[in-house]
């Protein structure tokens, strides 16, 4: 069971970078590169900021682009192209196929984000001339937004098990901008009634909290992100990815192939 | 001639005559239209608009915001322009953003208080945004500088300043200066070299070029008030014992035992004028003077801050 | 131990946008396919022949009944492990290369790591299709992809294979090797289970046959049970040029080439013919009794169908 998965991972993987996505990785150097030479000119003061606030909201934003284009095609392509018949009529379980594309697409943002981690660091060390050890905490906000990534890929591929690519792009994104206000839908609900508060509260927790798994801001001011918050931003993200997962296995167990 | 070379030929033609076409169309249009528009763009001029429209990416947009707010400043400055009505909204959406934005409340005490063209003239807004600032980021004793300095320099109220003064001192790491410059407000507010002392600290605290430019031209201007103040102290003297206005500054240092006639810090000498007031020869130079300047010396043309810093 | 055992196997869809009508895409079908038989599943297109092959698949799921394969349940994955199977107009992920594809599905059908080159080549040598290593899949011509997909279903070895109009788009070359191929698959022992719409493969390979229309099984047997069933025919020649009346009134066919005159005419009118021509005095020259094919009983029980679809909606 476990090896088939793994193949079918590696599959994915492979589909991607064919696919050249990881040439978004010379857009991604050619805007650091560029802001960290040219930031000398804005102000002394915030260079290190500037350079770390704009390079992990790079990491963040070519991420969730890549992780929706990609995730919205998994299955549905497979479905529309018919690739799939030669291989469901292997001994391979359904679910196994939507585990195995969501790890394929995940370590595909994973070996992506590691590559960006190390211009991060670089133009960090051009402009700051050497590391201090908050800047471990760098790692930390890397690893909230690979756990971004593993919600976001799970939700694409939801989205991909019963509707078009571009119905699943839509609705991914949808979920990606709602996710990064759920602490203002949290606000908004205590401050509505009745069924409308019913429904705003269970919407703000259902819908992916992104904010809570971005701490960009915090540690460019090199402050310290605490031991709790990994913890409970790691079981979250792992909870509402295996939600996601079971609801794309659930949905695509029963579709009929056309 | 082949209708596929035909074909080439036409649109090929038709791709540059067009192109050229728009770019003059698009030129004529850019003189239609008013330059504002194109000027004192704030994106949105909300703080809460702003944060929603950041989709959680907030620090990568005070920085941006942190730009504008100093491209604005310098631009306006440099035209010695009459408002700056966008530096306080910029100012509070980079801190609304960023609280954590240290340089941005710096820089706010020193060009959101003054008044124009050397600032926005919004002094009562500073103190809010220092008090914000003070309220984010507590362990920054510098913040009570900068809003201590608010109250002195602008708002001349040097019991609050002193105030400040002293709560700053009591951050832990606090830079001594604050307890010194508390005790100062208290006794010799008005002096110059309680002014000195502060644009000092200012100068050596900040690495930020614009402030620092700012203090050396201060500290300049505090000599020539002091040079210039002392001067006319001694033409006073001067025609107490003889009755009479000096005629030149070299009959003035004669009598004093002067070793040579009196120059300002850029070593010009001083004018006397013929009614008996010292006077700089080059107004200019010395932005923040409040003594010496002639009577009808307008500012004109981009304000000139000494090169060093 | 039979091979396939389907149980009443039956297909409705919900067709329409706003109100959804029912469409029959398969009645409830029984039939079974026995070890070691080459199986032929005819019909015309839209039958409901592919809609069976995917439902044993599981890649349709059935509105009632179900199947065994290989005395096994067909929805039990590890029995997809003897399978194989290609899918009408294959396509692959055409992104990678023969070999890749290759490799990729023996991983997923559980060919052990140190078999699969070996295995991968052999196959490919076997389709004929040896020199393209390197080569991506969105580069192959049609009957490339053909025997790619060929490939794949044998690769590991299965003991039953189905394919899906495995002629499609084959020059009369490639037609004579797939043939040849599912001889030889014969040979080793499987089971070959085909569907096609052309009637002549299915004449010269099958050793059974059902025909499928309109979702309906209209027949099964072995070739020659069912093609005796129809009514022959028998071919007269003789010298001449004449043709009687009451030739023509038995409904010959009759065709004059040179100073003969062929006539084709059913077996049980040969007498009355016979009589026809001595009664002229032409001179009989050879009655052959002709093998009626398949296509003949194919289209005798499509007709059938026809003139009896009003009454069976």
């Amino acid at each position: 069971m476990s090896a088939r998965i793994v193949h079918i991972a590696a599959n994915t993987f492979r589909e991607a970078v064919r696919d050249r996505v990881l040439y978004n990785l010379i857009a991604f150097a050619l805007l650091l590169s560029g802001a960290a030479i040219f930031i000398g000119q804005i102000s002394i003061e915030i260079e290190r900021l500037v350079v770390v606030n704009l390079g992990l909201t790079a990491v963040s934003l070519f991420g969730v682009v890549i992780a929706i284009f990609i995730g919205i095609g998994l299955v549905s392509k497979e479905i529309e192209k018919r690739t799939l018949y030669t291989v469901l009529s292997r001994p391979v379980r359904r679910w196994e196929f939507i585990v195995g594309k969501f790890f394929g697409l995940a370590g595909t943002l994973v070996v992506n984000t590691f590559f960006m981690a190390i211009g991060v660091f670089a133009a960090l060390l051009y402009v700051a001339h050497k590391f201090a050890s908050p800047d471990a905490f760098i790692l930390v906000a890397l690893y909230f937004i690979i756990l971004e990534f593993l919600i976001l890929c799970s939700l694409a591929l939801l989205f991909s098990s019963f509707s078009s690519p571009l119905l699943a792009a839509v609705f991914t994104f949808s979920l990606f901008i709602i996710g990064s206000f759920a602490d203002d839908l949290r606000g908004f609900a205590a401050m509505t009634h009745g069924i409308t508060r019913w429904i705003a509260t269970g919407a703000s927790y259902l819908v992916p909290n992104f904010s809570t798994l971005n701490v960009i801001s915090a540690v460019a001011h090199q402050q310290a992100v605490g031991g709790q918050l990994i913890l409970q931003n790691t079981f979250y993200a792992l909870f509402y990815t295996a939600m996601a997962l079971s609801g794309a296995v659930l949905i695509f167990e029963r579709r009929n192939l056309k | 001639m082949t209708p596929r070379r035909r074909t080439q030929l036409i649109a090929t033609t038709c791709l540059i005559l067009s192109m050229g076409a728009s770019v003059l169309l698009l030129h004529r249009v850019d003189e239609i239209r008013p330059r504002a528009v194109l000027e004192d763009v704030l994106y949105i001029s909300s703080p809460k608009m702003v944060k929603r429209t950041s989709l959680g990416f907030d620090g990568l947009m005070a920085c941006i915001y942190w730009t504008r707010t100093v491209q604005y400043f310098g631009h306006r400055h440099y035209e010695r322009a009459r408002t700056y009505n966008e530096l306080a909204p910029l100012l509070e959406i980079t801190t609304a953003l960023d609280p954590h934005m240290i340089p941005a409340y710096q820089f706010g005490a020193s060009f959101l208080a003054p008044a124009p063209p050397n600032g926005a003239g919004e002094p009562v807004r500073a103190i809010e945004l220092m008090k914000y600032g003070i309220q984010n980021n507590p362990d920054n004793w510098h913040l009570y500088y900068d809003l201590g300095f608010v109250y002195y320099t602008e708002l001349k109220d040097y019991k609050r300043a002193a105030e400040v003064f002293e709560q700053g001192s009591k951050v832990p790491n606090a830079h001594p200066f604050l307890k010194l410059l508390a005790a100062q407000m208290a006794e010799h507010a008005n002096d110059y070299e309680t002014a000195r002392m502060l644009w000092t600290a200012t100068y050596e605290s900040s690495t930020e070029s614009n402030i620092r430019q700012n203090a050396i031209e201060h500290l300049r201007s505090i000599r020539v008030d002091e040079e210039v103040t002392r001067l006319q102290q001694a033409v006073s003297r001067f025609e107490q014992q003889n009755g009479r206005l000096p005629t030149s500054l070299w009959e003035l240092a004669a009598a004093e035992h002067l070793r040579g006639i009196p120059v300002d810090p850029d070593g010009n000498p001083y004018i006397l004028s013929f009614d008996g007031q010292v006077q700089v020869s080059k107004p200019e130079d010395f932005p923040f003077i409040t003594k010496g300047i002639p009577p009808d010396y307008k500012p004109s043309g981009p304000p000139k801050f000494h090169s060093k810093s | 131990m039979a091979a396939i055992e389907i149980l009443g196997l039956e297909k409705t869809y919900m067709v329409g946008f706003w109100r959804k009508r029912p469409k029959r895409a398969l009645q409830p079908l029984h039939l079974t396919v026995e070890e070691g038989e080459i199986f032929g599943f005819l019909g015309p297109n839209g039958a409901g022949k592919t809609t069976t092959l995917k439902m044993l698949m599981g890649l349709v799921f059935p509105t009632a009944g179900g199947a065994r394969i290989l005395g096994r349940e067909w929805t039990d994955p590890d029995v997809k492990a003897q399978i194989g199977f290609l899918p009408e107009q294959p396509y692959f992920y055409d992104y990678l290369t023969a070999h890749e594809l290759l490799e990729y599905y023996a991983q997923l059908s559980g060919v052990p790591g140190k078999d699969r080159k070996r295995r991968v080549d052999e196959v490919l040598a076997r389709v004929g299709l040896t020199d393209i290593k390197g080569v991506q899949l969105r580069k192959f011509s049609k009957g490339m992809l053909q025997r790619a997909g060929i490939a794949q279903a044998i690769l590991h070895d299965p003991k039953l294979v189905f394919f899906d109009e495995p002629m499609s788009g084959l020059d009369p070359l490639g037609r004579r090797e797939v043939r040849d191929l599912m001889e030889q698959l014969k040979q080793e022992g499987k089971t070959v289970f085909f569907s096609t719409h052309i009637l002549s493969d299915a004449e010269a390979l099958c050793d059974r046959v059902a025909i499928i229309h309109r979702g309906e099984l209209r027949g099964v047997g072995a070739v020659e049970d069912l093609t005796s069933s129809v009514q022959g025919k028998v071919e007269v020649i003789w010298q001449g040029t004449q043709v009687p009346a009451a030739m023509k009134a038995l409904g010959a066919d009759c065709h004059v080439s040179g100073d003969r005159v062929r006539a084709v005419i059913p077996d049980t009118q040969q007498d009355a013919a016979i009589d026809a021509l001595r009664r002229e005095r032409l001179r009989l020259i050879a009655i052959t009794p002709l093998r009626t094919s398949l296509e003949a009983y194919f289209v005798e029980k499509l007709q059938h169908s026809q003139t009896t679809a009003g009454t069976t909606a």
